[in-house]
C-alpha cells in the first residue's frame, strides 16, 4: 500500500495532533501515524496538566508565554471543546530556608525574562490557598500560570484536525524514514509506505530510533513518571501547585478530583517491561508528600494511579527543528517532562516550519545539532 | 492489539435513537447517546472514550459499565467485540484514603 500527503506526521500525541490541526486549518493535506492503538497515549495523556511559566528553563519561557498570551485562553472555543483551562496562578511552596533559596533562584531567572512572578510569605500564600499546612513558610507566586485537562486538550486537537480532513491512522508503527534524491520523502511502516513532501517526527522517545534511519541522533533517555487521582471533592482551590523540592505537583480538576504527580526517587532505575506500570512504593510516597503540605486531604480517597514515560533530552529542553542534512525533515521531541504547557505553541511552530513560513518565535535554542561533547 | 485503524474511515452518520438517554456509566452519569456520539467524534477505542467522556473513571473504575460501553462502541463501529480492547485497570482496586495508602510502618513493628 502506498499513500501520499503533503505532510506526514509521525506521532499522534498532542504535538502531532496540534501540528495536524494548524496545518489542516491552512488547507494542507496531512496524514498522522501513531504506533499505539490510542491517540495521545504517551506523555500527552500522562502528565500533570500544568500550563506553567514559572520555574521554566529560560530558553523555553518564550514558548509558554506565547501560548499563555495567544493560544490557551481561547483554545476551548477554537477547538469546540471545553479543555478545562484554568488560569488561577501557580504556587511553588517551601517549608525551609533552603527551599526559599531555591525558589528565589527560579524566580529571579524568570523575572529577568519579563515574567510576573514573585516571592510571597506564608500569610499571603494562605490568602491565595487557605488549605495550606502551617509548615509552609513561603512560596513563589505566578498569577498567570494555570492548568488544563491534558486528555481533553489532546483529543480536542485530534477531533478538530480530523474534522478538517487530517487523516489519523493508529496501530501503524513507523520503522524508518527513507530519503529519495537527498530529501526526506518516504515513511516506512510495518504495513505500508507513506510519502510526503515534508515529514515531521514527533514521537517522543521513539523519535530517536526513527531518526537513526536517516543518520540523525537526538541524545535523550526516558524516565517513568507517576501520578494519582482522588475521588471528586467540592472545589477547594484553582491554583497549580508545586514545591521547591518537587515532592509533588498537581491541581484540582474541574471534575473535582485532585491529580497529583510525584516521584519515589527510584525513577532512573524503574523496571521497564515495555509498558508503563506504577510502582507500589510511588503513590504512597506522593501521598506522604501531599499530606505534609495539605493535611486536610488525608481522608480523601485515591481512586487510581497511573504512570507514563517522559522523553528527557540531554539538556532538558526539546528539539524543535528542521534537519539540515535531511531536507524536508522536521523534528519535535525531547520535551523532557514539561511539554504539555508548550505543546500548542510547539504544534503551531512546527506547522509553520512545515509550510515553509517563518516561525512566529526564534527556534535557535531548540536546534537538533546543539549537543556538543564537553571538551 | 495494534490493529491498523484509519480514523477517517466511513462508519456512517450518527442516528439518534430512543434509548440515547439511558445511563450507562452510573458513577459519572454518561448516557448511551453520549458514548455513541463520541465514537462519531473519532473516539474509536475504549481508552479514548474513557478519556473523552470519563466513562469508567468514577468510584467503581469501570467495574460496572465497561462491558456495556464496549458493546455500544463495537456496534457503533460495526466491528466484533474482540477487536476492542478494554481500557487499562488501575491500582488501587478499591478507593483508599490518602492517610492509609501513605502509611509506611517501620519494619518489625505492628501498628
Amino acid at each position: 500500500m502506498h499513500k501520499f500527503a503533503d505532510v506526514v506526521i509521525v506521532g499522534g500525541g498532542i504535538i502531532g495532533a496540534a501540528a495536524a490541526y494548524y496545518l489542516a486549518l491552512q488547507g494542507v493535506n496531512v496524514v498522522v501515524l501513531e504506533k499505539s492503538d490510542n491517540i495521545g497515549d504517551g506523555g500527552s495523556s500522562r502528565n500533570g496538566g500544568g500550563v506553567r511559566q514559572s520555574g521554566r528553563d529560560p530558553r523555553e519561557l518564550p514558548l509558554v508565554m506565547y501560548g499563555v498570551q495567544h493560544i490557551w485562553p481561547t483554545l476551548s472555543e477554537e477547538l469546540d471543546m471545553d479543555i478545562e483551562y484554568v488560569q488561577e496562578g501557580n504556587l511553588r511552596l517551601g517549608k525551609t530556608e533552603q527551599h526559599l533559596t531555591i525558589l528565589q533562584g527560579l524566580t529571579k531567572r524568570s523575572v529577568e525574562l519579563g515574567l510576573d512572578v514573585r516571592m510571597i510569605d506564608a500569610k499571603e500564600a494562605k490568602e491565595i490557598c487557605p488549605y495550606l499546612s502551617d509548615e509552609v513558610i513561603g512560596a513563589s507566586w505566578c498569577p498567570t500560570d494555570g492548568h488544563a485537562n491534558p486528555l481533553l486538550a489532546t483529543l480536542a486537537f485530534y477531533r478538530k484536525a480530523r474534522e478538517l480532513g487530517a487523516q489519523f491512522i493508529t496501530g501503524e508503527t513507523v520503522l524508518a524514514i527513507k530519503k529519495i534524491k537527498g530529501k526526506a520523502r518516504q515513511v516506512i511502516t510495518e504495513n505500508a509506505v507513506y510519502e510526503g513532501a515534508t515529514i515531521i517526527v514527533a514521537a517522543g522517545y521513539d523519535s530517536r530510533k526513527i531518526l537513526e534511519s536517516v543518520g540523525i541522533d537526538v541524545p535523550m533517555t526516558q524516565i517513568m513518571l507517576e501520578a494519582l487521582v482522588t475521588e471528586a471533592q467540592p472545589k477547594m482551590f484553582g491554583q497549580m501547585l508545586g514545591t521547591a523540592m518537587a515532592d509533588f505537583y498537581g491541581h484540582q480538576s474541574k471534575h473535582g478530583s485532585f491529580v497529583f504527580g510525584g516521584s519515589s526517587g527510584f525513577e532512573d532505575t524503574n523496571k521497564d517491561n515495555g509498558t508503563p506500570i506504577t510502582a507500589s512504593i510511588t503513590a504512597p510516597c506522593i501521598c506522604r508528600g501531599i499530606m505534609e503540605y495539605f493535611p486536610l486531604l488525608e481522608d480523601v480517597k485515591i481512586v487510581r494511579t497511573w504512570s507514563g514515560w517522559a522523553d528527557i533530552s540531554a539538556d532538558k529542553i526539546p528539539v524543535i527543528s528542521p534537519v539540515e542534512e535531511v531536507p524536508g525533515l522536521i523534528v519535535a521531541c525531547g520535551f523532557s517532562g514539561h511539554g504539555f504547557g508548550i505543546a500548542p505553541t510547539a504544534g503551531l511552530l512546527v506547522s509553520q516550519l512545515a509550510r515553509g513560513v517563518k516561525p512566529e518565535l526564534d527556534l535557535t535554542a531548540f536546534r537538533y545539532d546543539r549537543f556538543k561533547a564537553k571538551i | 492489539m495494534r490493529n491498523v485503524n484509519d480514523r477517517s474511515r466511513d462508519i456512517g452518520a450518527f442516528v439518534p435513537a430512543e434509548d440515547d438517554e439511558l445511563l450507562i456509566c452510573r458513577c459519572e452519569e454518561i448516557t448511551k447517546g453520549e458514548i455513541r456520539r463520541a465514537v462519531h467524534d473519532g473516539m474509536f477505542t475504549l481508552t479514548e472514550i474513557r478519556r473523552y467522556l470519563r466513562t469508567g473513571m468514577g468510584l467503581c473504575q469501570g467495574q460496572t459499565c465497561s462491558k456495556l460501553v464496549k458493546e455500544i462502541a463495537a456496534r457503533e463501529l460495526g466491528i466484533v467485540l474482540a477487536e476492542l480492547e478494554h481500557a487499562a485497570s488501575r491500582v488501587p482496586m478499591r478507593p483508599i484514603e490518602m492517610k492509609v495508602f501513605g502509611n509506611e510502618k517501620e519494619p518489625g513493628k505492628n501498628a
